[in-house]
């Protein structure tokens, strides 16, 4: 028995290969001469462009406004002119607009002495505002508007607000690092939480292969005033799993369909809770984050704070390029990480990493039959049978896939990594997922 | 000895009586509980191909029948693997005016770009499965309303009608095609439109990228250049959205030589393929 606390179904053990790139200081990338900054950079409706090419723009002035609850304003990242309006592939696969911004000007923020403004007058609904209005947006990989996250249902009260320092993705240093450097702050970004959502507790979540930053984290919370359970969690993927996460910690449920704020939880990674702090003591927008850049076949690997915008091609550059070249590129972690083919691809509030994996680390197979072995079955955190919901799905079956469980899977690769068939269930997954929705879609049309 | 073969005959007996008596029972059930079938469905039934191959949005054709029988679908033209004799026959029993003048429609796949003449912007490595593709930045072609060629229409088609030709390419054979239109229904780039069974000529690309970008994604795309429409006025190409659409409607003079002139080789006479 493991004296971690951990998730009780499912879940692999990945090599964690962060040595590399953990317990070192995160570099300031060097600015982005183009800023290619998307409309679509969170989950929901996505901002609507209110510049134009030619326009001159102020660094962090708004250039894509809100198009509704589920969705979040966009900011430049920098000063200078728009040049360029058009149509970009996302990592996920989709199309978004995006406004390229000429480096032009003079930085507002940047190199100058911060103002702090006092945010203990502040009224609930004025934080609420506050986050939304500065584009924050789960920088954990899911891009969920935190706005959305913090407004609990009518009547319902607030147990738990839970810190995600997991970081279970192999490779990704981004969360680790950046509490080693800003523990202190972002204790202060989880008082303003801590007001807004009166919590019973509040816990923080890492897990124990990362024990330099769970340290650096406690002697923070012992020199604070604010109380703050530190769990240590089993190395285990996928702890960060929302669900898992809250049941590793709480030993809680989020029943089939329903989020953990229906049953009092609030689950915000790290770097968010960090913004959160920087919107409301500084009034800043999201338009940097941290991005771990690594994989086997980059000469320098490095943990960088990164202008929104800029571009894959410009990190690998300032890691002093390849050493070799590699099979995929893919952003986020190897696990639920998206292969990306475009290096002009730019880093977004959800690019949590971008790795250059060589031919060895991605052990490209041949894909062949499932043998029924059962090994999904045992990996999958959800409980699912992976192999079933996949035979239904390369089958046109999607409602009865659906049935089996489908839109329960946390697309975190567990079953398709222990797969000796080398079957891509996680694709097979999210195609399944597609072709229901649009089910649904016709179904409703139809009524 | 004796005891044994009693036994035996006991065995047998018992399960003789218990078959007869069920049977007995089964036949009896048949006839005082059976269900009248509806006169209609039954009717309707003779006429539908009884393929069950789900075009018509039911399970299957009696489903389908139950709903005209009942009136809940008034719409008979649903079935269309079962052509114009299927139609008339509805029209019959249903008493309803029906209109069977125009030609029996074929699927066709208008894509003709595969490999060496279209371009890729990345390795697929994946599941063999259209949709699964296309969900990764719409497939791996540079061009984004062509064929993907993973076969997820041969999978669906109840009819066996799509293959890959000689040259590997996804085409469906107008022989075999019911015109169900399920292959549409599943393919995610939208290349597959009906076309007529005796359709002469057809122009093989989807493209509406400009002239310029199609040029650069695939060298057998139409790129919209005017030719067909503007040398042949006649001959019932038009361009809308940088690619020619030909009619079937009026097939005037110099439809097979616009696909000589077509620059790009696009269009494509149906017999000689
Ligand atoms: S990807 Fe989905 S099915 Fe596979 S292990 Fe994860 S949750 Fe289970
Ligand atoms: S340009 Fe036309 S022919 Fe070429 S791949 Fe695209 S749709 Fe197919
Ligand atoms: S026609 Fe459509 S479904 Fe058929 S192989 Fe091509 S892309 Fe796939
Ligand atoms: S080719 Fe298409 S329309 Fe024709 S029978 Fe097959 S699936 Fe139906």
């Amino acid at each position: 028995m493991s004296k971690f606390k951990t998730f009780p179904k499912g879940g692999v053990h990945p090599p964690d290969n962060i040595s590399g790139t953990g317990n070192r200081p995160i570099r300031n990338a060097s600015l982005p001469t183009h800023a290619v900054i998307p409309m679509s950079q969170h989950i929901g409706a996505p901002a609507e462009c209110i510049v134009n090419v030619g326009d001159t723009i102020e660094e962090e002035q708004l250039i894509g406004k809100s198009t509704g609850y589920v969705s979040v304003p966009v900011h430049s990242s920098i000063p200078g002119k728009v040049v360029e309006i058009k149509e970009i592939y996302l990592p996920h696969g989709k199309k978004s607009q995006a406004v390229v911004i000429e480096l032009g000007g003079e930085f507002k923020r940047m190199g100058k002495p911060q103002k702090q403004s006092d945010w203990t007058g502040l009224s609930e609904k004025e934080i609420i505002e506050r986050i939304s209005s500065m584009g924050l947006a789960g920088q954990g990989g899911a891009t969920f508007p935190t706005h959305v996250k913090l407004v609990l249902p009518e009547g319902k009260k607030c147990d738990y607000l839970l810190v995600n320092a997991a970081e279970c993705e192999p490779y990704l240093t981004s969360d680790q690092n950046m509490i080693l450097e800003k523990a202190e702050e972002i204790l202060e970004g989880l008082k303003i939480l801590k007001k807004l959502l009166s919590p019973r507790e509040i816990i923080f979540a890492i897990e124990s292969n990362k024990p330099e930053a769970a340290g650096v984290m406690a002697a923070a919370v012992e020199k604070s005033d604010l109380d703050v359970r530190i769990d240590i969690l089993k190395t285990k993927y996928p702890q960060g799993a929302e669900k898992n996460i809250i049941k590793s910690c709480t030993g809680k449920e989020v029943p089939s369909g329903k989020l953990p704020l229906d049953i009092g939880m609030v689950v915000l990674n790290v770097e968010t809770v960090y913004s959160v702090y920087e919107a409301l003591v500084f009034e800043k927008p999201l338009v940097e984050r941290v991005v771990t850049v690594s994989g086997g076949a980059v000469k320098a690997p490095e943990t960088f704070r990164v202008k929104i915008g800029t571009t894959y091609r410009q990190l690998l550059e300032e890691c002093e390029g390849l050493i070799e070249e590699p099979a995929k590129v893919i952003s986020g972690g190897p696990m639920m990480g998206f292969g990306v083919f475009d290096l002009d691809t730019p880093v977004t509030k959800g690019t949590s990493g971008i790795l250059f994996l060589t031919k060895k680390e991605v052990k490209a197979a041949k894909q062949t039959s499932c043998i029924s072995c059962g090994r999904c079955i045992q990996a999958c955190p959800m409980g699912l049978n992976p192999s079933d919901i996949n035979k239904h799905s390369l089958n046109f079956l999607f409602e009865e896939a659906q049935d089996m469980g489908l839109l329960d899977c946390v697309e975190c690769g567990s079953c398709a990594y222990v797969c000796p068939a080398h079957i891509p269930l996680v694709q097979s997954f999210r195609m399944g997922k597609n072709q229901l929705r649009a089910i649904m879609m016709q179904k409703k049309g139809a009524k | 000895m004796l005891d044994l073969i009693l036994r035996t005959l006991y065995g047998f007996i018992s399960v003789a009586f218990l078959g007869s008596a069920l049977g007995f029972g089964l036949a009896i059930a048949a006839k005082k509980l059976r269900v009248e079938k509806d006169k209609t469905v039954e009717a309707l039934m003779g006429h539908l191909p009884g393929l069950n191959c789900g075009s018509c949005g039911y399970a299957g054709c009696e489903p389908y029948a139950e709903a005209l029988s009942s009136g809940s679908d008034s719409d008979i033209t649903k079935c269309k693997p079962g052509g114009a004799a299927c139609l008339e026959g509805i029209g019959q029993v249903l008493e309803r005016e029906v209109d069977t003048s125009g030609p029996r429609m074929v699927a066709q796949v208008h894509c003709r770009g595969g490999e060496g003449t279209a371009e890729t912007r990345y390795r697929y490595k994946g599941l063999k499965d259209c949709n699964a593709a296309s969900i990764l930045f719409g497939g791996d072609k540079s061009c984004q309303y062509g064929c993907l060629g993973l076969g997820s229409c041969m999978q669906v088609c109840p009819a066996d009608a799509i293959d890959y030709d000689e040259q590997g390419l996804v085409w469906v054979d107008k022989n075999k095609c019911i015109g169900c239109e399920k292959c549409i229904a599943v393919c995610p780039t939208g290349v597959i439109k009906m076309i007529p069974e005796d359709a002469d000529v057809i122009v093989a690309c989807n493209s509406k990228d400009k002239g310029k970008d199609t040029k650069a994604n695939c060298s057998v795309g139409c790129i919209g250049c005017q030719i067909c429409a503007k040398k042949f006025p006649d001959a019932g190409y038009k361009i809308t959205d940088n690619l020619s659409i030909v009619g079937y409607n009026d097939r005037g003079p110099g439809r097979a030589d616009a696909a000589e002139k077509c620059p790009t080789g696009s269009i494509i006479v149906l017999d000689e393929k």
